[in-house]
């Protein structure tokens, strides 16, 4: 019998043994993570609060009810620590598991920024279920927070977080928010609109030092200001987390290389989510793990199949201004477009062609991403 | 009017505003949403959604 063994228990983990459940009852499954195994939706973690959900009523179902459900073994707190890719077996701080086929699913770690003083490590970044419970619990201590970065996380955090009445400053060494995905009307409406929610900004500046003070950290700025904080949470992006594979001696760019069937340079072993870059292309967003995820599953099936990825609009959970975004997913020459009407701002980016690359609705017009969508080119055909 | 949530994103499928941009009219019950319909943030289908409590 054959044997499939994925690493990792986040969406994407479990997303590909979902899918590849409904196609194969037989193959025994192991699944291994490093954390408890609950099933939860990352993407909640940023509006959990509004929604007013705790890190345990997030938890859909645990490892145990996961493991019966999918008829898989689930090692649950459990590091990898070699995958050996002469025997195909990988290595755990606690036993030697073959495969047949191998699925690394274990997703990226949040970038931490160089910052000094003698309590920069309190900073805190939210990435799994298990850094949400830290950070819930620091805000019953406190709800001065100070986010690191005015990005995607940075901004949702913010914009939930003023649903408890917290006391929110966002730091960022951009002029402005979501600064690489978003025209300037935008942005500065989306300013706006969280300064409205009592949000208040330091953009073109800088956290340098965060120390402890008499009333809680101090939080030191490159323009001199200092912040008292709570909380200090850092939200300046993700980046694939490559250990496991180094080690394996495979390929490796910004995420672990694939091809179109998420196969990595060692022919057993495949790739998805946040640690993979298919081909050219690193998107650690939803939408193309979900593509990744029911491809794959047909390919470990017996069914060869390539994923696509059309254009993949993100959408902002900012509900004070609803966001979404479709940025060129590779660099490409061109210039905003940008339309300001009584329902929001439609934007699109063109090439000298007129051809649409990319776009931004908001507010009332992010009802036409359907529409949108349709005029830009798929991203991976 | 229920509310239902896509267990995998948090999209939230609210049975009053249907969702007429891609031809769900208002007031369309969960149940008579095409089975083939997916979610617009993350792509699953019917059977991952969830209802929730409004």
């Amino acid at each position: 019998m054959s044997r499939l063994v994925i690493i990792g228990t986040g969406l994407a983990g479990y997303t590909l043994a979902r899918e590849f459940r409904k196609r194969d009852q037989d193959t025994e499954l192991t699944i291994i993570t490093r954390d408890d195994g609950s099933s939860y939706s990352k993407p909640m973690l940023s509006n959990a609060l509004e929604k007013g959900k705790s890190a345990d009523t997030l938890v859909m179902a645990n490892a145990e009810k996961m493991a019966t459900d999918l008829n898989a073994r689930i090692l649950t707190r459990t590091d990898v620590a070699n995958i050996d890719t002469t025997e195909n077996n990988v290595t755990t701080d606690k036993q030697t598991i073959p495969y047949d086929q191998l699925v690394l699913a274990n997703g990226a770690y949040t970038i931490s920024a160089p910052i000094g003083g003698n309590a920069s490590e309190q900073i805190i970044s939210v990435n799994n279920l298990d850094d949400y419970r830290i950070f819930r619990s620091q805000l019953e201590i406190g709800k001065r927070v100070v986010i690191i970065g005015a990005g995607l996380i940075g901004c949702e955090f913010a914009n939930d977080l003023s649903s408890i009445g917290a006391e929110i400053s966002i730091v960022d060494l951009a002029e402005q928010a979501l600064g690489r995905l978003l025209p300037t009307t935008a942005a500065d409406t989306l300013k706006e609109k969280l300064s409205a929610l009592g949000v208040t900004w330091q953009l073109d500046n800088a956290v340098t030092e965060v120390n402890k003070g008499d009333d809680g950290l101090v939080v030191s700025l490159k323009d001199g200001t200092t912040l008292n904080a709570d909380i200090v949470l850092s939200a300046i992006g993700l980046r694939a987390d490559l250990t496991l594979a180094e080690t394996a001696g495979i390929d490796t760019g910004r995420g672990i290389m694939v091809d179109r069937f998420l196969r990595s340079s060692n022919e057993h072993i495949y790739a998805l989510g946040d640690c993979a870059q298919v081909e050219d292309l690193h998107l650690p967003f939803v939408m193309p793990l979900m593509n990744a995820a029911r491809a794959l599953a047909a390919t470990l099936s017996g069914e060869q199949t390539a994923v696509n990825y059309p254009a993949m609009p993100v959408v902002v959970k900012t509900p004070c201004y609803p966001i979404i975004v479709c940025p060129p997913p590779r660099p490409v020459e061109g210039a905003w477009d940008e339309e300001q009407t009584d329902g929001g701002v439609r934007a699109t980016y063109k090439d000298a062609d007129n051809k649409v690359l990319g776009f931004v609705l908001t507010g009332d017009l992010t009802r036409e991403r359907m529409a949108m969508s349709k005029l830009v080119d798929d991203w991976l055909v | 009017m229920k509310q239902w949530q896509c267990l995998i994103c948090g999209f939230i499928y609210d049975q009053a505003q249907g969702l007429p941009e891609e031809g769900i009219a208002p007031g369309t019950s969960w149940e008579d949403v095409p089975a083939d319909w997916l979610c617009p943030e993350c792509g699953v289908g019917k059977s991952d959604f969830d209802m929730v409590e409004v």
